[in-house]
């Protein structure tokens, strides 16, 4: 354990953080002991059946070995516990670059649980469904709106989906006029998530490298686009957080060559509400809902991936569609050019509506949104730009991107400063991404931090920029205050543990939790 | 407004220190006959209590009053108000995914756990956390055999879901994997005698659902047996998972796609939902999604980090398994807690209870005149039902009594106009069972 006190952590300029205590808690399956339950059910009202009997015996299992016995007073602590271990947003600033982790409402949580909302079934038939279908129909109206597009489909689920949904939009209307074509065209600066869905909609991935400006050279674009590409998929603003200038050329050298511009929407944070990519040439593009429109992360998920696409794609959308007809909404299956389904009933309709509670909150206000998100990362540039080096000198929106260049000849990179950001009390940037910049820096702070969180990360990245030349070790080493340290990644993947084992000649006896101390210290706000 | 934490002056002042006149300076790399002059025309701003009234209004507009016999992948099941309570801390709310292990070891403990649980309860080595829901588990876990086996043939049976086969189809159209469907036999199971040697041996995989979308339960070993012996593998796919409190869970299968939404995710209209991939520790580097490992630290303390990203888009791009990123953690944890709650007792008397139910009321309406059950084979809480006209236009007159009837399986299957799918688990009561039976009996005698 670290013996570094409080005071050590407030000379060294820590201000955010402090150490307190937190408490141990080993796996759920060590503290079970035979016999204890946390959750009763009510009596059984009707004949009890005998599983066997009614399904007969060999379709009949014993009971589940090792499956955890704990009650609930244990299932509170546990899991309290557990959380206690994490940073979130509810704590501080979450810098992630192209992550967009902003405020997540509270209301919205309520909103969703609501009777009537949470409770409903896909399939239950439209007449009762009025109310869901009108929230789909509506935040539909608002997402067209904002990116300017003509229709839209909001059953993917995840950004990756909604990639793929408007792969197979591009193919499928590519197909209707006779050809396919093979070839989807990506930047070098481009999310992993891209290519990866290129595939699944069995297109070649053709990468294309930025020019020294970190944008789109258009004299060697214009080479790329050969009868055999069918879009173009681009980052806007690219993931240096620089707006793409040439995006209305690019989209008229596709357009005139017959293929199609696609843009990924991670990075709409920067455009809501200020320029809609409908208007600069876009085709089809997706939404994060879970970045732009603030539904909450949740550990990895969920989210949603709305698409919106201009008219020519509409044919195509994955069925089913939300109609209205005189005031009736209806679920609309009979749609003969359509993709298909990409995922089974609705889409993450629980999702769909938080994002439109989100909308609803803002209204046209939604730009300031998106103006206080550059206001607070070119904020946060100017204040760092003389301690860290900016590969790509180039106007800022919503995120900067830096790279470790000048720390590295202390040999620190860019992961160390983001460990040593942990000590300090923030989540860190994240770290070697876009792949274009070597030991990237990448810095969103969105709309949703005060300035005095900005000046509070401000002013760790720059003691750590001062550490590192002073005393590199201490980042390298980095992070110290944390319950664990750095963990050996690599052993972990060659022997994978994946889940918990009963242990041999296990004895009735209660395991002891792994850890030997009662409780161990973490940095909070 | 009040989600953002700035003043005016305090805009003025950064603006000041950034060295730029105005916003609008901030936004001039955009060309200027792009950037919008006027606001969106977007319906608010609103107060929460405005937001809080919208939705309410809207909820009143759906199904509240009527008792519904509807499940077919998604089911009304028991909660706990601690899962609820445990989800929306902040900590697990609005966290990140735990990419930055440090910070993050409540999230990757409870993955793990996760993991563990969904192994415990498919009968499987490992389960990853998590896929979208079944239905993209269900199209992940054939992209995966088809990796695993280098074969671009799947022997789907039409038991399985219809909307999962819909999906399926859609991701394996342009992937060059040639979809065979497969019927049912009287008993309502997958027919193993109509599956072709010609077509097994070019297979990648036999896919199956248990209990199937009819609700009957299949005969694993026979279609494993099959599979192995012709080098396919056997998919078994699962949309209700508290089947698996009391029914053998399917350890024939080498890859279990699962929708883990009855543990303690409210149906929410068809999403979020959660779901899963388990299978044989051997395929695990074909397998897609997000794995936590054990791991430990340079001074030897046991920690839990995301392992196996060499599988995953971020790493591997276009070589990945997959292109899943954003998956469902938030509803993963919902089943963990929830599952710990019920454990290893509660389990099996949740599944013994819903079992029980659905017996009775298969009891209570095959004694009504003109409704027989179709289907011989074994069923847990759901089961088919055949009136003697068509089930819509039984539905409509139930309607009438505020109950959403079964699902008319004509939608999925042609030339089953009466025949409906009903759904009983735990939360239906006796009192409901009986008000169902006894206007079916109304109806059907007019």
């Amino acid at each position: 354990m670290n013996q570094r006190t409080t005071d050590e952590m407030e000379a060294i300029g820590i201000k955010k953080a402090r150490r307190h205590v937190s408490q141990n808690e080993g796996l759920i399956f060590d503290k079970s002991v035979r016999g204890k339950r946390g959750m009763e059910l009510p009596p059984l009202d009707v004949p009890s059946v005998d599983p066997a009997n009614a399904l007969g015996a060999e379709f009949v299992r014993d009971g589940i070995e090792g499956f955890p016995e704990v009650s609930e007073i244990e299932v509170i602590r546990h899991f309290t516990r557990l959380s206690t271990w994490n940073y979130a947003i509810d704590l501080g600033m979450y810098p992630l670059g192209s992550c967009t982790m902003k405020y997540n409402p509270r209301v919205n949580e309520f909103v969703a649980r609501l009777e009537g909302l949470a409770t409903e079934h896909p399939l239950q038939p439209d007449e009762v469904s009025q109310g869901c279908l009108r929230i789909i129909h509506d935040l539909q109206k608002c997402l067209l709106e904002i990116t300017g597009m003509d229709a839209a489909s909001l059953e993917p689920v995840a950004g990756a989906q909604g990639e793929l949904t408007g792969l197979l939009l591009i193919r499928a209307y590519l197909e209707s006029k006779g050809n396919p074509r093979k070839k989807v065209l990506i930047p070098d600066s481009a999310h992993g998530t891209n290519p990866a869905s290129v595939v699944i909609a069995n297109y070649e991935v053709q990468n294309i490298k930025s020019n020294e400006r970190g944008q789109i050279d258009i004299a060697h674009f214009r080479e790329f686009v050969t009868e055999d590409v069918a879009a173009l998929m681009i980052t806007n603003p690219s993931t240096l957080g620089v707006y793409e200038e040439n995006i209305a050329e690019i989209a008229e050298i596709l357009h005139s060559r017959g293929a199609l511009l696609y843009m990924d929407g991670a990075n709409m944070n920067a455009l809501a509400g200020v320029t809609r990519p409908g208007d600069f040439g876009v085709d089809v593009m997706h939404l994060n809902l879970h970045k732009t429109f603030s539904t909450p992360h949740g550990g990895g998920g969920p989210g949603a991936g709305p698409v919106t696409v201009k008219k020519i794609l509409e044919p195509f959308l994955p069925v089913p569609v939300v109609t209205q007809t005189n005031g009736k909404f209806a679920l609309d299956y009979n749609r003969p050019q359509s993709i298909g389904r990409v995922r089974a009933y609705c889409g993450n309709f629980g999702v769909l509506l938080r994002a439109l509670a989100y909308t609803l909150a803002y209204g046209p206000g939604i730009r300031q949104t998106t103006e206080d998100a550059v206001l607070n990362a070119n904020y946060i540039r100017k204040h760092l730009e003389d301690l860290y080096e900016l590969p790509y000198n180039l106007p800022s929106m919503h995120e900067v991107v830096f790279s470790d260049a000048r720390q590295r000849k202390h040999g620190v990179n860019t992961m160390d400063i983001a460990k040593r950001l942990i000590d300090y009390g923030f989540h860190p940037y994240t770290t070697a991404f876009p792949l274009i910049v070597p030991g990237a820096l990448m810095i969103e702070p969105t709309e949703s931090e005060s300035r005095e969180e900005c000046d509070l990360f401000i002013e760790a990245m720059r003691s750590i920029a001062t550490e590192a030349e002073t005393n590199p070790e201490i980042v390298k080493t980095a992070p110290h205050a944390t319950r664990v340290g750095r963990l050996d990644e690599v052993a972990a993947a060659r022997r994978p543990i994946l889940r918990w084992k009963p242990k041999q000649n296990q004895n009735a006896q209660k395991q002891v939790a792994t850890h030997g101390e009662k409780a161990h210290i973490i940095p909070t706000a | 407004m009040r989600y953002l934490p700035k003043s005016q002056s305090e805009r003025r002042e950064m603006l000041d220190a950034i060295g730029a006149k105005s916003i609008e300076k901030l936004f001039e790399t955009i060309p200027a006959k792009y950037r919008l002059n006027e606001l969106l025309n977007l319906p608010g701003p609103l107060s929460e209590m405005e937001i809080i009234d919208y939705f309410k209004a809207r909820a009143a507009e759906n199904s509240r009053g009527f008792t519904s016999f509807l499940g077919a992948g998604v089911y009304q099941h028991v909660k706990s108000v601690v899962t609820d309570a445990l989800v929306q801390r902040g900590e697990f709310l609005t966290s990140y995914t735990p990419y930055q292990a440090e910070i993050s070891q409540g999230t990757l403990q409870a993955i793990f756990e996760f993991q563990t649980l969904m192994a415990q309860l498919t009968g499987q080595e490992v389960a990853n956390a998590s896929m979208y829901d079944g239905s993209t588990a269900l199209t992940e876990a054939v992209l995966m055999a088809e990796r695993l086996t280098r074969r671009h043939r799947v022997l789907v049976a039409n038991t399985v879901h219809p909307e999962y086969r819909q999906v399926l189809a859609t991701y394996a159209k342009h992937l060059g994997i040639q979809i065979e469907e497969f019927g049912f036999t009287a008993s309502g199971q997958a027919d193993l005698n109509s599956l072709r040697d010609a077509s097994l041996s070019e297979a990648a995989a036999i896919v199956v659902q248990s209990p199937n979308f009819f609700g009957v339960l299949e005969n694993l070993a026979p279609f494993a047996e099959r599979a192995h012996a012709t080098g396919a593998l056997l998919v078994d796919c699962i949309t209700e998972p508290v089947s698996l409190g009391i029914v053998k869970p399917p350890e024939e299968a080498d890859i279990v796609a699962l929708e883990a939404q009855s543990f303690g995710v409210p149906p929410s209209y068809g999403g979020p939902f959660v779901g899963v991939i388990a299978a044989r520790e051997k395929f695990v580097r074909q397998m897609p999604g997000r794995l936590a490992g054990e791991a430990l630290d340079a001074e030897g303390r046991r920690g839990f980090c995301l392992t196996l990203a060499t599988r995953e888009q971020h790493i591997r791009r276009e070589k990945a398994t997959s292109n899943i990123c954003t998956n469902e953690a938030l509803y993963a944890l919902v089943v963990t807690i929830h599952l710990c709650l019920l454990g290893k007792e509660g389990l099996r008397e949740l599944a013994g209870q819903n079992l029980s139910k659905a017996r009775f009321a298969q009891e209570q309406l095959k004694k009504i005149p003109g409704v027989t059950l179709p289907f011989s084979g074994a069923t847990f809480n759901e089961f088919v039902v055949e009136f003697p006209r068509p089930v819509t236009q039984v539905n409509q007159k139930l309607a009438a009594e505020k109950i959403i009837g079964p699902l008319a399986l004509e939608k999925y299957y042609s030339g089953m106009a009466n025949r409906g799918l009903v759904c009983i688990t735990e939360t239906m009561s006796r009192t409901e069972i009986e008000r169902f039976t006894a206007a079916l009996r109304k109806i059907l005698a007019n």
